[in-house]
């Protein structure tokens, strides 16, 4: 059995009790909302784009420490990437984390996750990769609201 | 007979699992119960010696596997104290029954402007339902609201009954534990000719349940939460819900008219073997003794309380009321800000299964101030030693967040 330590790694941890990028941004920026209906998380991100950046993100809500955290390392994942590249690296978390709608495409080995990498132990715990993965679904959303 | 939790814990084979070489300890029969040896032995006997269609097929195999259907519905006829048998519909689950009951009654009599009282504890499907018949109808709803230990607040029942054709409401709440005084809640709507509806999900499974003596127009429960595998009891005549085979008296190419109650009701193949193990999960728990099943319950909420409490002081904040003889075993709480999916988790490490998450109930969760709780919910086979087992593993989530 997978023990605890596989999910709750520090890095985690800290991005729990230490979320960066928390709060709102103001119109010109758009944002979504995601939801949980298994247990209630509730997120909202917030992107700027700008000149095809993703210049400023932001993100609230409540929930565990598995979808806070996801959130706010999504967040410094993607701050000032060209949008083309954030939602690259979104495919690339998604195939880590199994739920990526296209299994036969390719991993795409030139995106570095870094951080991301200790979220993998969230796999073993197939229940929490819905809350691994909320901000980042919720993500996508904000960015097709960007298109508008 | 006197009731022997540890003799009880025999007839439950998945108590005696063990997960990752510990025992189990099962906490969540307020979601959905275990299952008897007796009743899994019966859907398995069903299947092998008796299958058949029911109220379709004149050979003896058939007729027999009809009369074990309806020897169940006989059997929670009496068990609910319903006056007739044929006031027991069997329904694919209890959400299926309060739909049923809400949009064949409602759309027959309710119209624009129509009030409907609720509570603030009723679960989604005493809610959904009817924001349903408002988009649908144009009707109204009103809420009684609750006190601060999580009990209705009945100071201005009248005013909010008055003009109100239908009032539906929970036995038992599946979040505070709360037990309503349903009896008066009934005669209250009935003094306002309005109709009583009881979603007692919660309550039959775990006292003795009379609907007569509560007066209640509808009820509803389901089989799976009270040892059984499915199916629920629905009272009173209105148009049907689901057309079909085996709910009709005649069909023409221009219309058709529809068979008594219950067959009204019950259209296409029904559970049948799993109504029929249902029997064998109602004679056990009249056999246990209803009022025996509560009393043990009284006595473990008494522990549980008293042990959280005591062991985690101001750490732990339990909803609901705090007399144990004002509610059922079911526990939802907020603990040293952990949230309650990490809970959950760490407590499954030493296989303490609870329930995390707005239990189906978002408007009170809204209300609790919380998005989720951790629901730990006891039945007639949990132990106190099961108690001090969930306390053991709460303290364990301390020293990870």
């Amino acid at each position: 059995m997978a023990g605890l330590e596989d999910l709750y790694r520090e890095i985690i941890l800290d991005h729990y009790r230490t979320p960066r990028n928390r709060g709102e941004l103001e119109a010109p920026a758009v944002s979504a909302e995601g939801h949980n209906p298994l247990c209630g998380d509730e997120i909202r991100i917030f992107i700027d784009v700008k000149d095809g950046l993703v210049s400023d993100v932001r993100f609230n809500g409540s929930g565990c420490s598995i979808s806070q955290s996801s959130a706010s390392m999504m967040t410094t994942a993607v701050k000032g990437k060209p949008v083309d590249q954030v939602r690259a690296i979104v495919k690339r978390f998604k195939q880590m984390m199994t739920i990526d709608e296209d299994e036969n495409s390719a991993i795409d080995e030139s995106i570095n996750l870094g951080d991301l990498e200790a979220l993998q132990g969230v796999v073993k715990f197939p229940v929490r990769i819905k809350c691994a993965t909320l901000g980042w679904n919720t993500l996508l959303d904000a960015l097709v609201e960007s298109d508008k | 007979m006197t009731f022997d939790v540890a003799t009880i814990r025999k007839d439950f084979p998945v108590l005696h699992r063990l997960v990752n070489d510990k025992p189990l300890v099962y906490l969540d029969s307020a979601n959905t119960s275990q299952k008897p040896q007796v009743v899994i032995d019966a859907l398995s006997h069903f299947m092998e010696t008796g299958y058949a269609p029911i109220n379709r097929s004149a050979y003896q195999l058939a007729a027999e596997a009809t009369d074990a259907f309806e020897a169940t519905r006989s059997a929670l006829a009496t068990f609910i104290n319903a006056p007739k048998a044929n006031e027991v519909v069997f329904t694919k689950n209890a959400t299926e029954a309060l739909n049923l009951v809400i949009m064949s009654w409602g759309r027959a009599n309710l119209s624009a402007g129509d009030a409907v009282l609720l509570t603030h504890m009723e679960h989604h499907a005493n809610i959904v339902p009817w924001h349903m018949l408002v988009a649908e109808r144009g009707i109204q709803l009103r809420w009684v609201p609750l006190t601060s230990d999580g009990q209705l607040d009945l100071t201005n029942l009248d005013g909010l009954l008055k003009d109100v054709k239908a009032f539906s409401f929970t036995s038992m709440s599946n979040v505070l534990g709360t037990i309503n005084p349903v009896q008066h809640l009934c005669a209250a709507a009935h003094k306002v000719g309005a109709i009583a509806i009881v979603d007692a999900c919660q309550s039959v499974p775990h006292q003795p349940t009379d609907v007569q003596a509560w007066d209640a127009d509808f009820a509803v429960f389901s089989s799976h939460k009270m040892c059984g595998p499915s199916g629920v009891g629905v009272l009173e005549a209105m148009p049907p819900f689901l057309g079909g085979g085996n709910m009709i008296a005649d069909v023409r190419l221009d219309g058709f008219t529809t068979a008594e109650v219950p067959a009204k009701f019950e259209a296409g193949t029904p559970a049948i073997a799993e109504v029929v193990a249902l029997g064998s999960a109602v004679k056990y728990l009249k056999d246990l003794g209803m009022n025996n099943v509560r009393q043990h319950e009284i006595e473990l909420s008494t522990y549980v309380l008293n042990t959280l409490n005591a062991r985690f002081g101001n750490d732990i904040t339990i909803h609901g009321p705090t007399n144990p003889e004002l509610r059922g075993a079911t526990f939802s709480f907020a603990f040293r800000g952990i949230h309650p999916h990490d809970l959950s988790q760490v407590l499954d490490q030493t296989n303490v299964c609870v329930r995390a998450g707005h239990h189906c109930a978002k408007p009170l969760m809204k209300i609790l101030g919380a998005n989720a709780t951790v629901r730990a919910s006891f039945y007639l086979y949990n132990t106190t030693q099961e108690a001090d087992a969930l306390a053991d593993a709460l303290d364990s989530a301390s020293d990870i967040f």
